[in-house]
């Protein structure tokens, strides 16, 4: 849920860089005390609150919420502004799916029945991409009528293409203001830091409350996400044009307009199709989450899944929203790469311009027909293919259960008695001072005062929150979830960043694996692990592995030959070559992969609130259900963001820190 | 036709409150240390007249790519006065500037610089674009210069089909393109292979005599300040420490920097007979064979050690003096 | 920004291309003269609620030729979309006479509309097997002697007691804090994760107790039985925080905005009159939840067996 904050530890003024040796001293010292006095204080001071209590931070959230409840229509700040802002995103949102998904007026179907939306897509695919593209998306289409849910698959399709479409008009411009004036940009990292650190659903409740449940909430929470890489990644773009032909342009006399409109953006046209990859593919990660409030589309027909067990069709939405990834990956990388190849002039124009003609004809054509059919307007049949992989994954699923649920309550209780308890237990019985001093003190030795400070300000923070108790017990689920993802991301990470071979294999396994709306795996391991913190915990791995373990296999393939060689030629082991050479070498990428990982991990934790984990998600997702408890699920949420905080910072310090000692 | 005087451009926070305080007598790293400033251009002089190539040359960080860059106002110089044929370039404003970048003054980069999304002659044609030449007229005009630096039938061509020798010719016609007064070419053929490199000198060599630009040149090559340079200024530190034709430069170097940059350097290559001629010993056989003083001595040493007698060298019928093969012999075993 | 000729004019054809299609009268003709329009109906996160909405849904549309837009938002939230004008109707309501007042009452932006002619009961529930093993278990005061049976991983050294949605608003944790009972309140986070614990614990012989309510079709399947608390009295659970009794008896009934039943819609009458027995909405919500139907799949087997009542609701 958040990607790489690559931007931000290369600039960190550098800690002084002390001896290894002496870090890890000053480190088992810190466990060493911190275990000493935690078990020394326990039960002291643990901050522990009542799910039905509230304390009068939360109760004063509470009276916001309702003040806000009470003002919608009468303030004139949400008179003539956030109603504003709704209403026009509604309207643009609904502009769309009256488009290509729901029915307009007394027609039957929407503006554009499904027959003509395949055609045109195709083309215009077509039109960006190439004819394999083209092909891809219109069988990608035709395979979502065939799974049942064309129109859903278009409610999501709508609402990704309206909130990318937003992100895309407030992203690139902010982006190119970025790119061109580094002090705005560097104002505005941290913010976006923040917006990707943040686990996606702890904005839901401050957004609806604003915004009501409804489209633009779901629009805003989408586009909220999708926002930063499109603005990162234009900034990006624009860093990477090469200064000399810029100066060559200033040089010459160009304005400064004139030199960003005919020498940056060109040049930097690839890397921003690449950042609008990325967008989309953002937007679409959020779509199955918004629909939490109300959404529409496949995201609602895995939440509804999710309510009813119904792990079946959890899965066959989540395939159509796999597919829609994959059709929108395809397209948008296969454009950004035409985009290459006109650049490198390869491209037979005359011909091309005729084949697109026609194409326009046609979709014309098909446009009409299935305004004038009906077996043209609204895709027909009930979605046989999609009946039968329910079924099979139904039947998958049950013997599954039927026979191994011994097994996994065995892990279950395994973890949780042997790992999972023990942590929480020592984590919320330790005293609120002990466990936060502990926090300061760690990021004091990794990243110096500044990080101590940070590190202070987010323990008295989580305190202020009322839900210290909550937290710690959050924070254990996390740390379980994290030591695994990290173990196999390392393992795995190696594994394919050694062999070529197991990469072109395991990669697009974790690309879907990073598509797939975590809610899906959500539903059979809810079967699998019952109501329990472990579910969570399984759904955080399965969630974060593949984002750790891509940095990890990248850091391993990015070693210099030199070095390996280095490393043969001494007539190391293989074995030797991974724990003395590859590894060390690859350290930053080990820490990277480590926070990317935790980040993931808190943001699935946190998820696993609506599968039985308790915990601060819990608190979020009661909060936005039930009214007396909505102050207490913000603060719950603040409570999240501020650990995410904590969390990020800290191994960010340590990522920073490893990079130093490489040197 | 340029006039530099006083110029400074210090890197950093607060760059006015260094120059004349006892700060600017630091060495860079201990400036560096003291303030967080960087001197890049110190106090630099000097005038280029009409016609001239006028070498600037230093080794990497001396300040040379910034001073060229202040002559442009690609960086705004700190402090000082830069005049243009009596224009103060520091005091005009942007739309001024702008002119003068589109019409007097062309710039040639060490990474050339080029559009990599244009053909080669839509980055010759980029600055008549902006100009507002019209597209049929500024086609015209680039394909002339196209062919001036002999680049004929790769005009449809884009930049990363050609080599680096055959880019760099682009990023020429490009400079040549708006028929500048002054082109300033900052370390062109650095980024070039030796033997290319060697052409594209010629070329430039070549293109002077045809056009006749006023050119401000930097490098790090000696061999090549002297090659083309009429006057060659050596920058260290950002400050000049000398500036002198190149036969001034080896003959008398300021200090031991200078000294240091052209020991190595063939000297027989660069001096002329005038700076070994000496005052004929009494008694010698002054019969010899008649040389001008501005051959150099490699030209003239077959001659001269062919030679019995010494040999005069002469001006407007003056004896400047007499030159044995024990002179030249001197200055090629360096121990004069 | 990007000029690629050939983009943009693909980009224009498909302008042109739209234009003159929309200007196309569309010949797709919907299956029912409209007069009814749009119906905002909420839907809350259980199974009764989701038959109702099927059935209501399913006559509006093919009776009515209205647009129903179902919005998913929780019980409470609901009532936040009547003044938003973003909720026409609540099918289902259980009790929330804090919201009833706050909005019925005092900002008249809601009606009740009566009875949905369903009761429904909310309150502690144990598998069936184990009232026989355990004697004295269905009474609350017997409960802390039979907590160790209910430990499990998620509850430490408690019984784990489990809860539905979160949304469900339940005084679980209350009650056994003021009882003083050795449990812990566990989510299993839906109503399916509840039913599927029971499901297992019956079958497998595992103890397990929890909150559950009726009208539900699985009592029909695992006949759970009610664990008795201390009597409900009017005002007893009205502190959350010191609430120590049994949950009140909810008569389920329908509200709508003031402005929907205002607009004249025929839907209105609909859902004003809209009315059966539990049995009638356990056999669609089971046919939904075992089943697997769809909504309108569900709710047209059941129409067809039942033309008399619907047409009723629909005042013929």
């Amino acid at each position: 849920m958040a990607t790489t904050l690559l931007s931000k530890p290369a600039n960190e003024p550098a800690p002084v860089v002390a001896k290894k040796s002496k870090l890890s001293f000053q480190l088992s010292l810190l466990t060493g005390s911190f275990l000493f006095f935690a078990l020394l204080l326990r039960g002291i001071a643990t901050l522990p609150l009542d799910t039905s209590s509230l304390t009068s931070f939360q109760n004063w959230l509470n009276s916001v919420s309702d003040w806000i409840g009470n003002n919608r229509t009468s303030n004139p700040v949400f008179t003539f502004f956030i109603n504003v802002i709704r209403d026009f995103i509604d309207t643009f949102v609904t502009g769309i799916q009256d488009l290509i998904s729901q029915a307009v007026g007394n027609n039957a179907s929407p503006l554009l029945g499904w027959f003509g939306i395949v055609v045109m897509l195709s083309y215009l695919a077509y039109a960006v991409a190439n004819l394999r593209i083209a092909l891809l998306v219109c069988g990608g289409l035709i395979s979502l009528g065939l799974l049942g849910y064309w129109q859903e698959s278009m409610d999501t399709l709508a609402l990704t293409l309206a909130a990318v479409v937003l992100a895309l008009i407030v992203g690139i411009p902010l982006g190119i203001c970025a790119g061109l004036f580094p002090r705005f940009e560097k104002i505005i990292t941290p913010a976006l830091d923040f917006a990707q650190v943040m686990p996606t659903f702890v904005y839901l409740t401050p957004v609806t409350l604003f915004f009501l449940i409804g489209p633009a909430s779901a629009t805003i929470v989408t586009m909220v996400y999708a926002i930063p890489p499109a603005l990162r990644i234009t900034a990006v773009a624009l860093h990477e044009v090469p200064w000399s032909s810029v100066e060559a342009a200033i040089s010459m006399g160009s304005t400064r307009m004139q030199a960003l409109r005919k020498v940056q953006l060109p040049q930097a046209k690839r890397t921003i199709v690449v950042g609008i990859n990325q967008t989309i593919m953002a937007a679409l990660s959020m779509v199955t989450i918004a629909a939490l409030i109300d959404a529409p589309g496949l995201g609602r027909v895995v939440i509804r899944a999710l309510e009813s067990l119904d792990i079946g069709s959890s899965f066959q939405a989540g395939l159509g929203i796999v597919i829609l990834a994959v059709v929108l990956d395809r397209t948008t990388t296969a454009a950004a790469s035409k985009v290459d190849a006109e650049n490198s002039h390869l491209l037979d124009h005359k011909h091309h311009r005729q084949i697109l003609k026609i194409g326009a004809l046609l979709s014309l054509i098909a446009i009409i027909i299935s305004r004038i059919y009906i077996w043209a307007g609204n895709f027909p049949g009930t979605g046989v293919l999609g009946h039968d992989i329910a079924t099979y994954t139904d039947n998958a699923t049950n013997w599954f259960q039927a026979h191994f649920v011994n097994v996994t309550n065995a892990i279950t209780n395994a973890i949780s008695y042997g790992l999972l308890n023990p942590l929480q237990s020592l984590l919320t019985n330790s005293p609120w001072f002990v466990t936060g001093l502990a926090f300061v003190l760690l990021a004091a030795i990794l990243g110096g005062r500044k990080l101590a400070l940070v590190a202070t300000f987010c323990v008295l923070g989580i305190v202020g929150t009322g839900l210290w108790s909550d937290t710690m017990a959050t924070l254990a689920s996390v740390l379980v979830a994290s030591i695994a993802t990290v173990t196999i991301g390392i393992v795995v990470g190696v594994w394919i960043g050694r062999s070529k071979r197991a990469d072109q294999i395991i990669r697009p396994i974790l690309d879907a694996g990073q598509v797939l709306p975590a809610f899906v795996y959500l539903v059979p391991f809810l079967g699998l692990f019952g109501a329990t913190r472990f579910t969570a915990i399984m759904a955080a791995i399965v969630y974060a592995a593949p984002a750790s373990i891509k940095l990890m296999a990248d850091g391993i393939a990015g070693i210099p030959a030199s070095i390996s060689e280095a490393g043969i030629a001494a007539g190391s082991s293989k074995w030797q070559m991974i724990i003395k050479v590859q590894l060390p070498s690859a350290r930053r990428a080990v820490a990277l992969s480590t926070n990317q990982g935790i980040i993931y991990v808190l943001a699935m934790v946190v998820v696993g609130g609506l599968v039985g984990a308790g915990g601060l998600g819990y608190l979020v997702v009661a909060g936005f259900a039930q009214l007396n408890l909505t102050g207490k699920g913000l603060a719950a949420g603040l409570a999240i963001v501020l650990l995410g905080i904590l969390l990020d910072r800290i191994t960010q310090a340590a990522a920073v820190r490893s990079t130093l000692q490489g040197k | 036709m340029i006039s530099v005087r006083n110029l400074w451009k210090v890197f950093g926070s607060n760059p006015e409150a260094i120059i004349g305080s006892p700060d600017a007598a630091l060495t860079r790293q201990e400036l560096r240390a003291k303030t967080g400033n960087t001197i890049a251009v110190r106090d630099v002089s000097f005038d280029v007249a009409p016609g001239e190539v006028f070498v600037v040359m230093g080794l990497s960080g001396s300040g040379k790519s910034t001073l060229v860059r202040c002559m442009t106002r690609l960086i705004e110089p700190t402090q000082g006065e830069l005049r243009f044929e009596d224009e103060d370039i520091l005091k005009v404003d942007e739309k001024r500037l702008r002119e003068l970048r589109k019409t007097r003054f062309s710039m040639v980069f060490q990474h050339f610089g080029l559009l990599p999304h244009r053909k080669v002659i839509d980055n010759v044609a980029y600055s008549l674009e902006i100009n507002g030449v019209g597209k049929s007229e500024r086609h015209a005009r680039a394909n002339e210069v196209i062919d001036l630096v002999g680049l004929q039938g790769y005009a449809q061509a884009y930049p990363e089909q050609l080599s680096g020798g055959m880019q760099q010719r682009v990023g020429l016609a490009r400079a040549l393109a708006v028929d500048p007064q002054v082109l300033f070419l900052d370390e062109p053929f650095s980024a070039l292979d030796p033997l290319i490199r060697r052409d594209m000198q010629t070329e430039v060599i070549r293109l002077h005599h045809q056009l006749g630009k006023t050119m401000v040149f930097i490098t790090h090559d000696l061999a090549e300040a002297v090659k083309l340079g009429d006057r060659i200024a050596i920058m260290r530190d950002g400050a000049i420490v000398q500036i002198g034709t190149p036969e001034e430069l080896v003959a008398q170097p300021a200090d031991d920097y200078v000294a240091n940059f052209v020991r190595d350097f063939p000297k027989s290559h660069i001096l002329t007979l005038r700076w070994i001629a000496r005052k004929p010993q009494p008694g010698e056989d002054l019969n010899g064979p008649i040389l001008a003083p501005s051959i150099t001595v490699r030209n003239a040493t077959r001659q001269i050690i062919e030679s019995s007698l010494p040999i005069r060298v002469m001006e407007n019928g003056n004896l400047l003096g007499v030159v044995t093969a024990v002179e030249v012999l001197h200055l090629i075993s360096g121990q004069d | 920004m990007f000029k690629s000729h050939r983009f943009r004019r693909g980009a224009t054809l498909m302008l042109v291309v739209s234009a003159i299609t929309f200007a196309l009268p569309a010949a797709v003709p919907a299956q029912a003269a409209a007069s009814c329009g749009t119906v905002n109906l909420a839907d809350n996160a259980w199974v009764g609620y989701e038959a109702d909405l099927a059935v209501v849904s399913y006559v509006l549309k093919n009776s009515l030729g209205c647009k129903v837009v179902v919005k998913n938002i929780s019980e409470q939230v609901s009532w936040q979309g009547f003044p938003t004008g973003q909720v026409d109707a609540i099918l289902e309501n259980w009790g929330h006479e804090d919201l009833a007042a706050k909005y019925i009452t005092k900002q008249k932006v809601a009606v009740d509309l009566g009875s949905t002619g369903n009761n429904g009961v909310i309150g502690w529930y144990v598998v069936p097997w184990m009232v026989a093993k355990y004697p004295g278990i269905t009474n609350y005061k017997n409960l802390n002697k039979y907590a160790s049976l209910f430990k499990t991983s998620e509850s430490g050294s408690m019984g784990a007691f489990l809860d539905g949605d979160p949304s469900y608003v339940t005084n679980d944790a209350a009650i056994i804090k003021n009882l003083k009972l050795n449990y812990k309140v566990i989510f299993t986070g839906s109503e399916a994760a509840l039913i599927t614990s029971f499901r297992t614990a019956q079958a497998q012989k595992k103890p397990m107790i929890g909150y559950f309510y009726e009208p539900q079709w699985f009592l029909a399947e695992v006949p759970l039985v009610h664990v008795t608390l201390p009597k409900w009295t009017t005002g007893c659970d009205a502190n959350p925080k010191t609430v120590a009794c049994d949950y009140p008896p909810y008569p389920l009934n329908k509200v709508a905005s003031v402005k929907f039943m205002n607009s004249g819609s025929p839907a209105a009458t609909v859902i004003k009159n809209f009315k059966w027995t539990n049995a009638d909405q356990n056999s669609v919500a089971k046919s939904l939840a075992v089943g697997k139907l769809t909504d309108d799949a569900a709710a047209k087997i059941w129409v067809d067996a039942h033309p008399a009542i619907v047409k009723a609701w629909l005042g013929k």
